[in-house]
């Protein structure tokens, strides 16, 4: 693999992670990251969708007109999210249920549409996919480590594995709403001191 | 090749052309996923009946049927369930409006004589870790051998029922809801097996 | 549910921003000045109201005779595009004040997943038109409340922003401080039972 590709695909696992260093799209990673099975639903299906419509619109770059190209891309990631959806609602239910609304939202996910913009409206095929394996990867692994940390601490549990027992008492703030904020807080503050530790 | 140009027909043609695809790309998956996704929903209310009524060898989904509760004011779905013909149990698809998080959704099982299997929770929107615990045998498992005409409430109520710590309110609304199926039993019961 | 009821929930029990976490990239990034904030809440107030009537037209009149329903989020989606553009070029036409004063977050508001949220929320209710119109300000003015809060406690925590030890500025002092604000707005919650 040459080193521009490997780089654009590394790049947004680490460097340029979508959640802890661009700080995009938010609402899902707060919202759905209140165990590790949601979190690895959301954080597939958002992949599963940027791979898409990065190889789609890197294949049609050249037939859109630029002036027209947002609306465009906007419908083309539309039509790839409700794809997404009517096959999640059709195989795996439950799922589709826990993460709702997220789901027709991943349309609006500033990730997507920016990579589509920043990336595969510039690049060929099959440097659109690798930076979208990675973007996709990088994200999947921000809401696994949030949804990871929410569920320890949160719920006493693990991918639904309980391990403090029937009398134990989690802190529940964590799964609530404001247990978002503060466990990335946490995390980001952490990342900092790494970085900062490393300069 | 070079992007093509901005102009009016161009920009039309593009436009039409996306919108054209993403249509028959939607209609096409939403045609071979309407079935399934239509069969995964009743499926979940399927398998909760199941845990909650005796023995049967009839389809108790496809024969369910509507009643009125007494009040007149909620209809509720009934799943009879039949063995070689005959009613053995049933379970009613009930709701209260009175959870912590919205609505809950209960399938109550009950024996023919007014004896409550058990219940599952199948729609809920509760506090996680409180209210959640609704779904839990160590609360659900109290509602088991109650009977229509008994007085189902909370110890602070002044019944028998123990509370979730910290969610009475979650407690009072599943009991909401299994009142419902118990007075409507109560006004069709007129026999001694009577619902039908 | 009365429209009462609709407004203290979205604004207060069920607030987007703090307990459904929609539009929390605006939430965090134009939160540093209030005047900025409210710039922002009034804006979405606007487009979100009229959107709520397009969307509850569109989907009614049109997908729902059609049997197109499958195809609500790519319509909603553009519906909301095309109307933010529509009321920008409108106001700088008719309303030069209210534009100098709005203009520059409608761009923004495309990308504001309430929007389109609330939009989606709207039709799975299966509100009626004049519910589908409350639910979209309600939910507006619970943005509105919650961005201005945020404003407000970012002010107070520049001006003593020395004190921060070095890891927890930027990025995790406004996470914690939304998480504040969001317990705050914990108290709320079972209100209506």
């Amino acid at each position: 693999m040459s080193s521009t590709s490997f780089s654009n695909l590394t790049r947004g696992i680490v460097r340029e992670n979508p959640v802890f260093v661009m700080m995009l799209g938010m609402c899902p990673t707060l919202g759905v990251t209140t165990s590790l099975e949601n979190a690895l639903g959301m954080g597939t299906a958002t992949a599963f969708t940027l791979i898409l419509s990065n190889s789609v619109i890197s294949l049609v770059k050249n037939l859109i007109p630029s002036m027209v190209r947002i609306p465009c891309y906007i419908v083309l990631i539309a039509t790839i999210v409700s794809i997404i959806d009517m096959l999640m609602a059709a195989r795996l239910p439950a799922l589709h249920e826990t993460l709702g609304i997220y789901i027709p939202l991943i349309v609006v996910n500033c990730i997507i549409l920016g990579r589509a913009e920043a990336f595969a409206s510039k690049n060929n095929l099959f440097q659109s996919v690798l930076d979208a394996l990675g973007m996709g990867i990088g994200f999947t692994l921000a809401l696994a480590l949030l949804g990871s940390v929410r569920e320890i601490i949160g719920a006493g549990s693990l991918l639904g594995y309980n391990f403090i027992g029937e009398e134990g008492t989690p802190v529940l703030l964590f799964i609530m709403p404001p247990g978002a904020f503060l466990a990335l807080a946490g995390l980001i503050m952490l990342f900092n001191r790494l970085r900062g530790a490393n300069k | 090749m070079k992007p093509l140009k901005s102009s009016l027909s161009n920009m039309i043609l593009a436009l039409l052309a996306v919108a054209v695809l993403s249509a028959a790309a939607l209609g096409y998956v939403y045609q071979i996923t309407k079935e399934p996704i239509a069969r995964a929903k009743d499926k979940k209310t399927l398998d909760a009946v199941r845990e909650v009524v005796g023995n049967f060898d009839n389809n108790p989904f496809a024969e369910r049927t509507e009643i009125t509760t007494p009040d007149g004011k909620y209809k509720l779905e009934v799943y009879p369930a039949r063995e070689n013909g005959l009613l053995t149990s049933f379970a009613v698809k009930t709701f209260s409006d009175n959870g912590f998080g919205g609505r809950i959704e209960l399938i109550v099982g009950m024996w023919m004589d007014g004896t409550i299997i058990g219940y599952k929770v199948i729609e809920q929107k509760e506090t996680p870790g409180l209210g959640t615990k609704i779904t839990e045998k160590k609360f659900a498992g109290q509602f088991t051998g109650l009977n229509a005409y008994d007085d189902i409430s909370l110890k602070k109520d002044g019944g028998t029922i123990d509370a979730i710590t910290g969610a009475t309110i979650s407690s009072r609304a599943v009991i909401d809801a299994v009142k419902k199926v118990l007075s409507t039993y109560r006004k069709f019961n007129t026999g001694a097996t009577g619902h039908e | 549910m009365s429209i009462t009821m609709i407004f203290i929930t979205a604004i207060f029990v069920n607030n987007i921003v703090l307990s459904q976490f929609l539009g929390i990239c605006p939430f965090l990034g134009v939160s540093k000045k209030i005047s900025t904030a409210l710039g922002m809440g009034l804006a979405v107030m606007f487009v979100m109201t009229i959107s709520s009537i397009a969307t509850y037209l569109i989907y009614y009149r049109l997908l729902v005779p059609y049997h197109l329903e499958f195809m609500n989020t790519v319509v909603f989606i553009l519906v909301i595009a095309a109307l933010v553009q529509m009321v920008e070029i409108i106001l700088k036409k008719t309303s030069p004040a209210l534009y100098q004063a709005l203009g520059i977050y409608l761009p923004l508001i495309t990308t504001n997943c309430t929007v389109l949220g609330v939009a989606i929320l709207a039709v799975q209710k299966g509100f009626s038109l004049s519910l589908s119109v409350c639910f979209g300000l309600a939910n507006a003015a619970g943005f509105t409340l919650a961005i201005i809060l945020m404003a407000g406690l970012r002010e107070r925590i520049a001006q003593n922003a020395d004190a921060l030890p070095a890891s927890v500025r930027g990025a995790p002092i406004v996470l914690i401080t939304a998480a504040l604000l969001s317990m705050a707005f914990m108290g709320f919650s079972g209100i209506g039972n």
